[in-house]
């Protein structure tokens, strides 16, 4: 049994990256965080890993658009080993930030606009999860938080043809448990389509904006105090993890 | 040449739409028709034209966004151009990182001199004056740290756009370093230390807040040295000497109290609760530190600090925000050897600019009466800093909106999550708003096998400043903080955080450089810059010597003292051993961190600096640190403080609609749901967020928050705090005791254990040069002592801000002074084994007991429900304080009884059978038990009949403000339970939850029936449009 290696990159102000490399050895696999600048001084290292994963987070604090800055220095100093890894039978995913940063660098189709709000906004959102792509199978539906102020995904009407035509769209907003219990709109940030999350290059390479690694422990859900008096009075045990953790599985699970 | 690129989104820009929808709001409505925004930054670096437009495509997304090059993106109509960028030498963010771009891309740095400058154009369209726009641009900047250019369409035409200059820093200040003639009479030396040192024209270089004896002591010693002083040697005197620094008033003797009031009240506390605590102390570091540290579990400490940014938020409410909670950040990774900080807390206290229902309309506070003047809501009050009314301060709702985008900039851009805050508004807090700003760290006990909390700088050891480098920013901070805000204030005290290059340097220090053990000393760069940091950490070596030109600086022009004080943000300081250096350096540059050697500590017992060869400050150690002048503070005894009490008493009430008052309450701005604000700071981050700012299924903001710092963990950290500055001008003792019992009820509620909480002080006063002032200051201290050792509570840390006072002019051009109502934040912080038997406030299940734990008293006193009568009468911020229920009481706080409560209580937690708790505070019964039943979406069924305590009439029952209380929701399953270890408590089950979306309040008269849609519509409404 392989148990696969993942690189998450760190670096320039993404601050996701311990409890993305939390969840990913929850989910079994062998996790490593590795700053942006320590990979491109030593390229090669790209290779030793299975899966790569660009956390969530604030890379160059959103100064110049969301995500384009850290794609700007991936482009600069990584663009050939990055080519070869996506085009491996790899698994890439990105997460919030990680997400801007791999429409920017042309990994994943459209872009993240501001809110509607235009605001940064921190609330939970229903995913109903679709396509085709190993980060996503065999999850129906998820809960997750999102924190963002540039979460709106865009395409053009070509690219969209695209995602559809090609099962890529990974995840759209509904209105499911959590916007019930609290009683939110179903799209948080305006996002076309209720799009969510995406996949490219056969459903390797996933992009969403929810952080699944926000919602991998019961305790993270909005309502779990709610479901203690619930389950508690039935006597039914407590659960230790949540949906997300689902995620980070199915990357190990790919490589088994 | 510079060059100038425009980008503007093909698609439809939401913030532009924002922008329109914001300016209506504020009272453009119908004037302004369009909103077009275009992103643009010059580039001042000699590209060439291909560069340039390479350059634009890193700078572009093309599939949304068109990026040109010396070509403006105006749209074809349009009636104002607006374009506000920042000041030279105020840091930009966005054009520091379009540089880092550039230079990545080329392969090679700018040149010194070198730039780029970011700025944003706004198109209007519409029926527009120029006054109008200069309104609107008025809404757009602050000139402070902005400027605003306007231009009409014909100018924008005729001049083909907004122009190309680069706004660069050009200094012509003296960089030599001159003496101070100290021998001149009194008023001379007042004047010194007042309006800072004469500059040769004549003018005057800032405040040093020192007083003639400070000045006089100043003299005496230079006089045994035999020399005058150097500029650099007084001001960082005034540095370290100043209130914010040395903490003076709390440091002096005061009256019968030899050894002043942190000694005798806050820390002697502290040393005789660990006495009494014993085997059971879980104090680690106190007092001593960047931060206060309790033990979190065998292998770890959890440090706690709160500071306040008060001055600075009101000249720039964000730059002083941002910068408030990224240096509170510092002060975690300057805890020990560097904690990582795993929590943010805020705390806000405004005037508010909302318009207050049914009050009195000649206030000048409200907007009621007829349509606001464009640009200005509800909060109508205009003042300025100077007599000549150039100067006006910002508006209400400037202040509140730049202080929330502050922190929402800075917590959010630097990875830590922010569950926890509140906001508080006065009217008083107009002139001067408070912010407080709070970080929790986490640090392993021990590094490298010797305790985390224990460092020291060695003779020898290289003085080390990392992170940003040191412009005008920020000059006189620490000083101008200590004294009133008047139009001397300097504008050069504005510094605007830059979270990502903090966010780099405290990843590298507490997840690397640490662990490595590549230094021997830490501290944070805030308040008096290098002046305070290096001489701080020089008591370590005892001595230090300082090469001032190694110092990095923003740019050229900078005069010694300058540099030596400059509270440039994002910088550390560092003792690093020769044999480490290397390896830091290289750390810290593979990590896009600056750092310099800057000089070594010593152990000569001076605090030495040299510039370009010569020596400029040569100061004894202990007189810099110890030599100021004690001063014997008296007070004078002042019950109440300068009250005028009006209106109706306790027993007048009777009569009153009661339902509509709770409805009313619920919809007070110091009630109302924020959670416009707790949405926008990201409380999820890390990964560990265990009880949420918004609970249940009405997301009712809470008091009290829970987080696991370690993911690997059951263990978790329970945050509350509480404030009750409104009590204050009444009775400070009560008020301070009000505040600590607020803050550990409504941890305890939450599920803290009351045997394992610590607190922190924040006292913001105002004209503590009163004796008036300061006897309020002695009772709340006193307060403190008595509370925290009946509680068993030790104070782990504090800060102190004592002039929180605006002097300035109104409308007419007449002096007025407006003072914060003495204000005690207390926060508190504990752990529990178990973070699933934290409780949240929503009611749960319907047939759930409803338990009032705690008395009910005729307390109304400075009550929220006193000062919704207050409101309805005409009031005037620069009159006395009106208040009415003269005849009532300020809550008076029984700690032992409470202690016992709350003990029982946490036991019942312990066991799990406590389905729903919430504190009483603000509001009293009536909104506790709304907010648990709108958490919940449920109904109650509960009579006032068996509420335990003594009280005149419904009104104040549900109103009183009484401390110790909690209202809790049980399962009828555990009643007996619940009931058998409560026992020896003042409790009653007052009623039960119910299904129907209903509060039915039982009484002698007629019922009280509240639908659930309107008192969640009521608590919603306030700050719907923020």
């Amino acid at each position: 049994m392989l148990i696969p290696r993942v690189i998450v990159l760190s670096g320039y102000g993404l601050n996701c990256e311990e409890e993305t490399k939390f969840a990913f050895e929850l989910a079994g696999a062998k996790a490593d965080i590795v700053h942006i600048n320590d990979l491109a001084a030593e390229k090669s290292r790209l290779k030793k890993y299975q899966i790569l994963s660009i956390p969530g987070g604030f890379s160059y604090g959103d100064d110049t658009g969301s995500g384009k800055a850290y794609a700007n220095k991936l482009k600069n100093h990584l663009k050939a080993e990055l080519d070869e890894f996506i085009n491996q039978d790899r698994l890439v995913v990105g997460i919030c930030n990680g997400f801007q940063i791999l429409t920017n660098l042309g990994f994943l189709p459209g872009a993240l606009l501001p809110n509607t709000s235009a605001r940064y906004t921190n609330r939970w959102v229903d995913l109903k999860m679709a396509g085709e792509s190993p980060w996503t199978q065999g999850i129906r539906t998820l809960s997750a938080p999102i924190a963002h102020g540039e979460g709106r995904y865009f395409a053009d009407e070509k690219i969209l043809a695209s995602l559809k035509k090609n099962n890529s769209v990974a995840a759209t907003y509904v209105k499911g448990e959590m916007c019930e219990y609290q009683d939110l709109p179903p799209n948080p940030n305006g996002a076309l389509k209720n799009i969510a999350a995406i996949t490219a290059k056969e459903g390797r390479i996933l992009g969403m904006m929810p952080h699944p690694e926000r919602a991998m422990f019961f305790t993270q859900l909005p309502h779990w105090q709610y479901f203690k008096e619930k389950m508690g009075r039935e006597g039914v045990k407590l659960p230790q993890y949540a949906t997300g953790l689902e995620i980070f599985k199915n990357g190990v699970r790919y490589f088994k | 040449m510079p060059a100038r690129i425009d980008i503007k989104y093909k698609v439809p820009d939401t913030r532009a739409a924002v922008k329109l929808r914001h300016l209506e709001s504020i009272g453009f409505n119908g004037n302004v028709k369009s909103v077009d925004l275009v992103d643009s930054y010059i580039i001042d670096a000699n590209l060439t034209s291909s560069q340039l437009q390479a350059v634009a495509r890193l700078l572009e997304n093309p599939l949304v966004e068109r990026a040109t090059v010396n070509q403006n993106q105006a749209p074809a109509k349009f009636d104002w151009a607006i374009e506000v960028g920042y000041l030279p030498g105020v840091t930009d963010n966005i054009g520091s990182t379009a540089k880092e771009t550039i230079e990545d891309f080329l392969g090679k740095k700018f040149k010194s001199g070198q730039g780029t400058y970011s700025s944003q154009v706004f198109f209007l369209s519409g029926k527009l004056s120029e006054e109008d726009a200069r309104r609107v641009a008025d809404t757009l900047y602050n000139p402070l740290i902005q400027r605003a250019e306007i231009k009409s369409f014909k100018q924008f035409k005729k001049d083909g756009g907004m122009g190309i200059s680069a706004p660069k820093v050009a200094l012509v200040s003296s960089v030599s370093v001159g003496t101070v003639n100290l021998d001149v009479d009194d008023s001379e030396l007042t004047c010194i230390g007042k309006e800072g040192i004469a500059n040769p024209d004549g003018s005057r270089r800032g405040p040093l807040a020192l007083d003639l004896d400070s000045m006089k002591t100043i003299r005496e010693y230079f006089r045994g040295q035999k020399r005058k002083p150097t500029d650099i040697e007084l001001e960082s005197l005034a540095q370290t000497w100043s209130e914010h620094c040395k903490h003076t008033i709390f440091a002096n003797p005061i009256d019968e109290i030899k050894d002043g009031i942190y000694r005798s009240y806050i820390k002697a506390a502290t040393n005789v609760i660990r006495k009494k605590k014993g085997r059971r102390d879980f104090c680690v570091s106190v007092f001593t530190d960047n931060s206060g540290a309790i033990a979190f579990d065998d292998k770890h400490l959890v440090t706690h600090k709160v500071e306040t940014h008060n001055a600075p938020s009101m000249l720039d409410p964000f730059g002083g925000a941002i910068t408030g909670i990224l240096g509170v950040n510092r002060d975690t990774v300057g805890f020990g050897l560097g904690a990582k900080p795993v929590a943010n807390v805020y705390g806000f206290c405004f005037a508010c600019p909302e318009p207050r229902r049914g009050a009195d309309p000649r206030d000048p506070f409200d907007s009621t009466q007829g349509r606001p003047e464009p640009g200005r809501t509800g909060d109508k009050s205009v003042f300025y800093r100077d007599a000549e009314r150039k100067e006006k301060i910002l508006s209400a709702r400037r202040i509140m909106e730049g202080v929330i985008q502050g922190v929402n900039v800075g917590g959010n851009c630097s990875g830590i999550p922010t569950p926890q805050g509140f906001m508080l508004f006065d009217k008083r807090y107009r002139g001067k708003p408070l912010v407080f700003a709070g970080t929790v760290g986490l640090i392993p006990r021990t590094v490298a096998g010797k305790p985390s909390h224990k460092k020291q700088a060695k003779p020898g050891d290289y003085i080390v400043m990392v992170g940003g480098r040191v412009g005008q920013d920020g000059i006189h901070g620490a000083t101008f903080s200590s004294e009133a805000i008047d139009s001397g204030s300097p504008a050069t005290a504005v510094q605007i955080g830059d979270p990502i290059t903090q966010k780099k340097l405290s990843d590298a220090i507490v997840k690397e450089a640490r662990d490595k053990k590549l230094y021997n000393s830490i501290t944070d760069n805030g308040a008096g810059g290098l002046s305070c940091s290096v001489a701080e950490m020089a008591r370590e070596s005892n001595g230090c010597e300082v090469a001032l030109d190694k110092v990095p600086l923003k740019y050229p022009g900078l005069a010694p003292w300058q540099i030596w004080i400059s509270e440039s943000q994002e910088r550390m300081t560092l003792a690093v051993p020769k044999n480490k250096w290397a390896a830091l350096h290289s750390l810290l540059e593979k990590r896009g961190v600056e750092a310099t050697v800057i000089g070594r500590f010593t152990s000569s017992g001076k605090c030495a600096v040299n510039y370009r060869g010569k020596k400029i400050m040569d100061l004894d150690l202990g007189f810099l640190h110890d030599g100021w002048p004690r001063r014997h503070l008296a007070t004078k005894e002042t019950h109440p403080y300068k009250l005028e009490f009006v209106g109706m008493s306790a027993a007048e009430t009777e009569s009153r609609d009661l339902s509509l008052a709770i409805k009313n309450m619920l919809a007070r701005p110091n009630i109302a749901s924020y959670e416009f604000l707790s949405m926008q700071y990201d409380h999820e981050v890390q990964a560990g967020s265990v009880l949420k700012p918004l609970q249940g299924k009405g997301r009712v903001n809470g008091d009290a928050s829970a987080v696991r710092p370690l993911l690997d963990s059951k263990k978790a950290i329970v945050l509350s705090s509480g404030a009750a500055p409104s009590y204050s001008e009444i009775d400070s003792y009560k008020m301070a005791a009000c505040a600590i019992d607020t803050a550990i009820r409504s941890a305890v509620a939450a599920g803290a254990d009351p045997d394992y909480i610590a607190l922190l002080d924040n006292f913001c006063w105002c004209s503590s040069n009163e004796p008036e002032r300061l006897y309020q200051l002695k009772r709340a201290a006193q307060a403190c002592y008595d509370y925290a050792v009946a509680y068993e509570t030790p104070f782990i840390s504090g800060k102190d801000s004592m002039f929180n006072d605006f002097k300035g002019y109104d409308e007419d051009g007449k002096p007025v002074k407006i003072s914060v109502p003495p204000t005690l934040l207390i926060s508190a912080i504990g752990v529990v084994p178990d973070a699933e038997k934290t409780v949240s406030l929503d009611a749960k299940c319907p047939g759930d007991l409803v338990y009032a734990l705690g008395n009910t008293y005729d307390e109304m006193a400075g009550s929220e429900y006193a000062s919704l009568i207050d409101d309805k009468k005409h009031s005037n911020i620069l009159q006395n304080v009106r208040m009415s229920f003269c005849d009532s009481l300020v809550p008076c706080v029984d700690a032992a009884k409470n202690r016992k409560l709350y003990r029982a209580f946490s036991k019942c937690v312990r066991e799990g059978i406590v389905a729903s708790a919430i504190s009483v505070s603000k509001g009293g019964l009536a909104v506790a038990l709304c907010k648990t039943a709108m958490g919940g979406k449920l109904g109650f069924d509960v009579s006032l009949k068996k509420l335990p305590g003594k009280f005149s009439n419904d009104t104040t029952a549900l109103f009183s403000e009484s401390q110790g209380r909690i209202i809790a929701t049980v399962a009828p399953e555990n009643m007996r339970k619940f009931e058998k270890l409560m026992t020896g408590t003042s409790f009653a089950k007052i009623g039960s939850v119910v299904k129907q979306e209903k509060i039915v309040i039982r009484r002698k008269k007629k019922n009280m029936k509240l639908p659930l849609p309107e008192i969640l519509a009521a608590y919603k409404s306030t700050f719907a449009n923020y």
